[in-house]
This record gives C-alpha cells, structure tokens and sequence, in this order.
C-alpha cells in the first residue's frame, strides 16, 4: 500500500505548484502592492534567517556580521543592473545579476571563513563584527556607488516568484547540506570542535562550507532586497540590521529550518503591525528577545524541526520497515 | 612638530574617554568572559542623565559627576541583575543576545524619548591656555586628568585591596571561590556598578567635549570603546587603556591626514589586523578551554 503523503514527487509537485501560484497571484489582482511587499520581505527574510542559522544554529558560532555580506550582494547586483546593463532584458539579467551577488558574496566569506580556523566563540564575533563595519565604511568611501547617499534607480525586479523560487532554493540548499555528512560535521563542531577533529570531521572544509553557503545566500537574498527597495545605501546594512536578523534567528529556533521560516515570518509581520509604534517597534522587538532567552534560549523551535522537512529513509529501507508494521510486530517510527 | 604635538593632546583626549568606557567593557569580561554590549548605550544613558540633571537643577560639574556615575551604577546593577544573571550558567551565546537586545532597548527608548541630538549646556568656563603655541583648554585638561584619575583609582581597587583580590579570584575561577566562601554574585554586580560608573563618567565628558548628545552615540562612540577594548585584549585591564589610546591616536592621525570617512575604516581595519595577527589582543593571554 503506497501512501501518496510520502511520495518522492510530493515535494516537487507541492513546490512547483506553488512557485505557479506565486507567477499568477499577483497577476490576477487579488493581492495589492502592500501584501505582495510584505510577502517578499518574509522570503527575504527568511532567507537571510537560514543561511544566517547555518553558521549561528548548526555551527554554533557567532557571527554578527551577515548584513556585511548582504551589502556585498545587495551592492554587486545592483551595480550590474544599475551601472553596467541598464538595457539588458530583465528575465535574463535579473537571475545572473542575484547569482552574482550570491557570489561575490560567497567570496567574501571565504577569507572569515579562513580567520574561524583558528579564532572561535567571543573573538570571531568580533571579527564579524570587523568585516561589516569595514564593508559598511568601505561602501561608504566608494563614490562609484554613490558613496554615503547610496545607489539610486535601481529597477524593482523582485517579484513575489522570484522571491519564493530563491527562497525554496536556500532551504533546499542548507537542508540538504545540514542532513548530508558535511551537515553532521559542522553541528559535530558546535559539540565539540577537538572531538569532531578526533573523530575524522574536516573541521577546517566544514567551517569553510558553512560560511561560503551562509554569506552566499545572504549575498542572494541582498541582491533581492535591493531590487525590491529600488534604494540601497550603506546605512541599511549596518549593525542593526544584522541585530534584525540574529532576533529572527534565536526567536525562531536555532539549527531549525522550520524555526528560521517561523521567525522570518513572525518578525517580519510583527514588524508591520507594529509600524504605529514608530521608533517604539524598536524596543518592542529587542525587549522579546530578552524575555525569549531567559525564558526559552534555544527559541521556538531550537534543535528541532517538523517531520516534512527532514529527509526520509530511502525508499527501499521504508518499504522495510512498512512491512514490519503490517506484520503486526512493533512500530518502526 | 607643533602639529603633531597639538594632535598629540587631541588623542589623549579621544583615548581618556574610550579608555574609560573600554575599562567597564574589559572589567565585565574578565569576571565573567562576557561581552557586554549594552554597555556602550549605558555610556550614552550618562550624557542623557547630564542633560535631564541639568534641567532639572542646575549644578556644577563635580556634583554632575557624582550623581550620574552613581545613576549609572545603579542602572548597571539593574541590568546585570534582572537580565544577566539568571543566565549566568546558560549557553555563552544566550548572555551575549541578551546584551545585545539591552542594549536595543536602551538606546531605542532613549530614541523614542528624545528623537533628535541635543546639545550640551557648559557645565564649566572653558578656558583657552597657550603653553609654548600650544593649545590646550580646562575641558581638556579636565577630561584627561578625571580619566586619568579614575583610571588610577580602579588600578588601586583592583591591585592593592580586598574587594579586587575577590574580583580576581572570581575571574580566574567562579565556583571555587563561591565554595571559599566570597560572595561572588555581590562581587559581580559590583563590578557591573563600577563598569557601568566608569561609562556614565564618560558619557559625561564625552558629552562635554563634543557637545552633542544622541542616542546613537552609543553605537558610534561605545563600540569603538569595545574596539579598543579587544585590541588591548579584552578582560584585561591596562590592555584596555592601552588599546584605547592606541586606537585615540590612530583615529586623530587619520582624521587629519585622510577625509573622516575613512575613521571607521582604519579603525576597524586595525582591530582586524592586530586580531589576526595576535589573536588576544595586545595584552590579552590566550585562554586554555576553547570557548
């Protein structure tokens, strides 16, 4: 008896469906300019809150630099669409221009990546720490960019789908990679780094992993931010925002895919009802981190995840345990 | 000659107050490896209750002093006895987000009170003298020589009495001391009172120097404190006023060769270059246990 819940191509089929809702919702209408903006920031968002969750939550370091490699995505892409190809066809610019910004954010981590050899815990904190504030004042001194004022004009091309499409691949990404061997090793070096070393763990190409996949997909959803503010400026990735999305992460869950989601979205939307507050929403947000932690410090969802989104037993080895079941002896769960 | 030794005075004054917000950075981290970022709003918090003294009485300089240090002493205290200390025995990472969200709330309700910077009243005549073409003002003098003079004090408290025999102890190892029978959580507030005393001090003067006041401050102004802090090596003491005029200096150099953009540049470019390539901190001592 098959169970059609647990097909293979149930996850394809739901994620291409709904890659097809998010192309043909905005076009019929139904959802105004306000929605959709608020949609693409939860992806966005969300995004950041995975790659940012790899390093925070699986790896257990403590980076605070993410919005560093954000500017870095955020700035190489729109340079691309704002100063080198203002007339190429967006359909085929747009996608080049997010991987761009992936990568050149994903260089960049390889250098932090490098120094969290040797450096851990407190002290590459302050390196990340470093990173986003020489980025920040970098971008600053660069006029090609603008300098302090920013990049202007850049065209608004993060639609809902696309948004969703790099959405599903981030968490595509960093599920496979966090359940695959590289995963375990890198969560082995959150235990214990001398232990995983002992046991055979590469701790240095983890490491590496980790931070070039994390600041990837920051770069990724950066790119994505600044084609759907239309208006980047060095300001907006400074430390808050990096405070914006570590809230996000340890509110959600750390090493959580669910719990990344889940704080994306609930901060995200939190932040929009709050918008009366002004300056207040501010204090809101950091004060319910404090109670988070001293109430619950591994946040809504730390070290856990909902079934559908941890990979299954092949389907050989189910058909197995299936059979047991039917037998009548002891559940397999 | 007279360039560079009038610059000279202008980053003793720039590393007087750092020194002194990098001292309750490195104090918190030594008792409880801990990095206490709400610390730099606390230093933003002490210019805020100048200001609220001043309108409300107007007093001179000295009783300014006292009281705020005292106002942020008791804030420090709160902090680390409502916010920190039931975590004391969570994970690191816990202590230092919580920090991070004190810090958050500090300084986006001193925002949302007070919206706009405001300017500082002179709470002293300033004097200009000249000595040999140099320039140098009470404020300045004042400023270096109160620093200098706390700084001397807490040297005095740390080195040479009972209570910084116990903070010691407490930092080199907690629960055995506990067992000793010091009573480390006193300890621990206390040095969170003096930590926090020492940045509402310099609030004060910061304040007093470049007379604007803004909530922000505590980002621009406090996290270069924590900079000089790590590059002197955090937790140690003289590491931090080292680091601190280290960092005094270097930022007034580049000031006034390069455009001030480049301030934040450099200054954290060094603090990158002197982490690579002594991991600890100037002064810092590698610790054993990997954190």
């Amino acid at each position: 008896m098959t169970d059609w819940t647990k097909s293979r191509y149930l996850p394809p089929v739901v994620l291409f469906a709904g890659l097809i809702i998010t192309v043909i919702l905005p076009a019929t209408g139904l959802l105004n300019d306000y929605l959709q903006f608020v949609l693409v920031s939860v992806a966005i968002n969300a995004i950041l809150c995975v790659s940012l969750n790899l390093v925070n939550g699986w790896m257990g370091e403590f980076s605070v630099g993410h919005a560093g490699f954000m500017a870095l995505g955020a700035y190489a892409s729109a340079i691309l669409t704002v100063k080198l190809f203002p007339a190429a066809p967006d359909i085929l610019l747009f996608p080049i221009a997010v991987l761009i910004g992936g990568c050149v954010a994903g260089l960049a981590g390889i250098p932090v990546g490098i120094l969290s050899f040797k450096t851990r815990g407190d002290y590459l904190a302050i390196i990340t720490l470093a990173f986003l504030m020489i980025v920040k004042s970098g971008l600053e001194n660069i006029p090609y960019t603008g300098g302090p004022r920013g990049l202007l004009g850049i065209p608004r091309l993060t639609t809902v789908a696309w948004a969703y499409f790099w959405c599903v691949v981030a968490f595509w990404v960093i599920r496979n990679l966090v359940y695959s061997k590289y995963g375990r090793g890198i969560a082995a070096i959150r235990e214990d780094e001398i232990a995983a070393e002992a046991m055979g763990v590469n701790t240095r190409t983890a490491k590496l992993v980790a931070f070039v996949t994390s600041s990837f997909f920051a770069g990724v959803a950066g790119a994505l931010f600044a084609h759907q503010l239309q208006f980047i400026n060095p300001s907006s990735f400074d430390i808050l925002k990096s405070t914006e999305i570590l809230v996000m992460v340890y509110l959600g869950g750390v090493a959580s895919l669910g719990g990344s989601f889940l704080g994306a979205g609930v901060v995200t939307i939190l932040t929009q009802c709050l918008q009366p507050l002004g300056t207040w929403r501010m204090v809101v947000l950091p004060a319910l981190l404090v109670l988070l932690m001293l109430f619950r410090p591994a946040g809504i969802m730390g070290y856990r995840d909902w079934n559908w989104l941890k990979p299954h037993l092949s389907l050989k080895l189910r058909s197995k345990t299936e059979n047991k079941n039917e037998n009548g002896k002891e559940t397999v769960s | 000659m007279k360039y560079l030794a009038q610059q000279a005075i202008n980053a003793l004054q720039l590393g007087s107050i750092y020194a002194l917000i990098a001292l309750g950075y490195s104090m918190v981290y030594g008792v409880l490896t801990m990095i206490n970022f709400a610390h730099g709003d606390v230093f933003m918090l002490g210019a805020f209750f100048c200001l609220l003294l001043i309108a409300i009485v107007p007093v001179p300089f000295w009783v300014a002093l006292i009281v705020v240090m005292g106002a942020t002493a008791i804030l420090g205290t709160l902090i680390e006895r409502f916010a920190y200390r039931p975590l004391r025995d969570a994970p690191r990472v816990s202590a230092i987000i919580t920090a991070l969200g004190c810090g958050l709330v500090i300084q986006n309700t001193t925002l949302g009170i007070s919206p706009y910077a405001r300017p500082m009243p002179h709470l002293l005549d300033n004097v200009t003298y000249q000595f040999g073409g140099l320039t140098i003002t009470t404020l300045q003098i004042i400023i270096i020589g109160v620093s200098v003079g706390l700084m001397m004090v807490l040297d005095f408290l740390i080195r040479k009495t009972s209570f910084g025999m116990a903070m010691r102890a407490v930092a080199s190892d907690r629960a055995t001391v506990s067992l000793l029978g010091v009573p480390a959580n006193e300890i621990i507030a206390i040095t969170f009172a003096i930590g926090a005393a020492l940045g509402g001090a310099a609030g004060l003067l910061y304040g007093m120097a470049y007379p604007v006041v803004s909530a922000a401050m505590g980002i621009t102004v406090g996290w270069k404190a924590f900079v000089a802090a790590v590059i002197g090596g955090i937790g140690n003491m003289r590491g931090a006023v080292l680091g601190a005029f280290i960092l005094g200096a270097v930022e007034v150099m580049t000031v006034a060769v390069l455009p001030s953009t480049y301030r934040d540049l450099i200054s954290y470019s060094l603090l990158l270059l002197i982490l690579v390539i002594k991991p600890h901190g100037l002064l810092g001592k590698p610790t054993l246990h990997k954190a």
